[in-house]
């Protein structure tokens, strides 16, 4: 298979970026090295290329009648230049993906999905169009996507941008705005767990835009790749599709219950998710720490006393907190924090521990 | 190109591990090729004491931050010592490769050196690795 590359390909060679084959991309998994990398974005600031974002807008007077009745969040009443995050589901309650819903007009919503998606969730969301009053229109290849992310994206980013970053609240947007002299969406929203931002570009001039960061931010700012993204984001609980959401995991087992609005008259889904919360949830998303020695990952088995109770969705070796830590899916009757727990890697019984709060949390200013 | 540091006097196999020949025992390790692809090591799983291995065969397991590997000995024979150490500071695996080392084997069979390569066999070989 041929890979895809992004606008900013040129940049991750001459940075010297590892190049992997992430889902069909050509990106980088690290240039420094991952630890470097996460430690830069929790002291000052990282950039990346999230280019392989799926972007989709949706438009017509009906566009919000559409996404209430296609995601399981509401959209009512958002401010233009607002976003929010929705879990996207099925029928049966599972999900299609995750993503985010930014306001432009009372007739236009542009979402951001994941990557590996991007196809299957523009087939889906066409599938469940009305006949007229909306459109669904696939913007991916119109975007290049930067993410700056870290205490000091603010302060690297402001005598590059035209717009006052400081009014900027987090989950809002500017539909337009010069970083770098070039016109962006720029939102402030992240997947790391800091403050930062998201650029989106056009895909002719997203080195520039790219560079003009990494010169003016000087040591204050260091290229990042997926590998850090990953411990970033997991660092910081923020659920990935295909580990903690999957066609086969409701929005409530992940704990994502306050992004599912079962007050709105109707969406898809609805049906199945109320009957599971009534019912009571079989299974729940926990934290653990290890207790034995060991790094617990994707898909290891979760036991209790020798029999098995779950699997674990994401977990690794956390830089910021110096800690071996993951998420499991488990059945309900054993999830309270503080139950210890068995992760079995490589066919060995390591004990573990479940908590509340074992994550990162950045200091609130 | 990144530059690999390769250390003379040493044997190397296919597999980036280093072995170091004193009389019977061999003491070995993995390369600066092998942290450097690796990455940053969070864990390291050490052989017991005593376990007999077959060249080729996995002792160990090396986790970094973003896969999980498996170490293999270069020669058969039995273990006498491991590298405590890199259970509470495996990063030195990535700061200094020949220094830190993960077992110490007594050789059952000393021909099996003679498969291996040396230290300019195995910078040619990295070279078209990379």
């Amino acid at each position: 298979m041929v890979l895809q590359r992004t606008p900013l390909f040129p940049m991750h060679q001459k940075y010297k970026g590892n190049l992997i084959d992430f889902g069909g991309w050509e990106l980088p998994v690290e240039y420094e090295g991952i630890i470097a990398e996460h430690k830069t974005v929790r002291s000052k600031a990282g950039i990346f290329d999230v280019s392989h974002m799926g972007e989709v807008e949706v438009t017509g007077e009906r566009a919000l009648e559409y996404l209430n009745n296609l995601l399981t969040n509401d959209f009512t009443g958002m401010e233009i230049g607002q976003i929010r995050y929705s879990p996207m589901c099925y029928e049966h309650g599972g999900v299609v993906d995750d993503l985010m819903v930014c306001k432009f007009s009372p007739t236009r919503y542009f979402l951001v999905i994941n990557a590996a998606n991007t196809k299957k969730d523009v087939d889906w969301m066409q599938k469940q169009a009305f006949a007229q009053g909306v459109a669904i229109t696939n913007v991916s290849d119109r975007f290049a996507e930067i993410a700056l992310q870290g205490p000091l994206a603010q302060e690297i980013l402001q005598p590059l941008c035209d717009a006052d970053l400081a009014a900027i609240k987090y989950y809002y947007f500017l539909p337009k705005a010069k970083v770098g002299g070039v016109d962006c969406i720029l939102s402030r929203t992240g997947y790391t767990g800091e403050d930062g931002f998201e650029i989106y570009t056009p895909p002719a001039a997203a080195c520039s835009v790219w560079e003009a960061i990494l010169n003016d931010g000087g040591d204050r700012v260091a290229p990042c790749g997926l590998g850090a993204r990953d411990t970033l984001r997991l660092e910081a609980k923020m659920p990935l599709y295909g580990h903690e959401l999957d066609k086969d995991i409701t929005p409530l087992e992940a704990g994502l219950g306050r992004f599912v609005k079962l007050d709105k008259p109707s969406f898809i889904g609805k049906e199945a998710l109320a009957k599971q919360k009534a019912e009571g949830l079989q299974r729940k998303l926990m934290e653990f720490e290890m207790l034995g020695r060991g790094v617990p990952r994707e898909g290891y088995e979760v036991e209790k006393k020798g029999v098995r109770i779950g699997h674990v969705t994401s977990g690794g070796y956390f830089p910021t907190l110096d800690k071996k830590l993951g998420l499991c899916l488990i059945k309900s009757e054993f999830a309270e924090a503080g139950g210890e727990i068995e992760i079995i890697i490589r066919k060995k019984s390591v004990k573990a521990r479940l908590g509340k709060g074992l994550f990162y949390k950045r200091a609130k200013k | 190109m990144m530059t690999t540091e390769i250390k003379e006097g040493l044997y190397y196999s296919l597999e980036h591990e280093w072995v170091r020949v004193d009389g019977e025992q061999a003491t070995i390790g993995i390369t600066d090729f092998a942290q450097h692809h690796l990455g940053d090591i969070v864990f390291v799983e050490l052989p017991d004491l005593d376990g007999d291995f077959e060249a080729g065969s996995s002792i160990g397991v090396i986790e970094s931050v973003k896969a999980v590997s498996d170490m293999h000995t270069p020669v058969s024979g039995s273990v006498v010592a491991v590298n405590e150490g890199l259970e509470e500071a495996p990063e030195s695996l990535n700061n200094d490769p020949y220094e830190e080392h993960i077992a110490v084997l007594k050789m059952s069979d000393k021909t099996e050196l003679e498969k291996l390569m040396n230290s300019k066999e195995y910078a040619a070989y990295c070279e078209k690795e990379e």
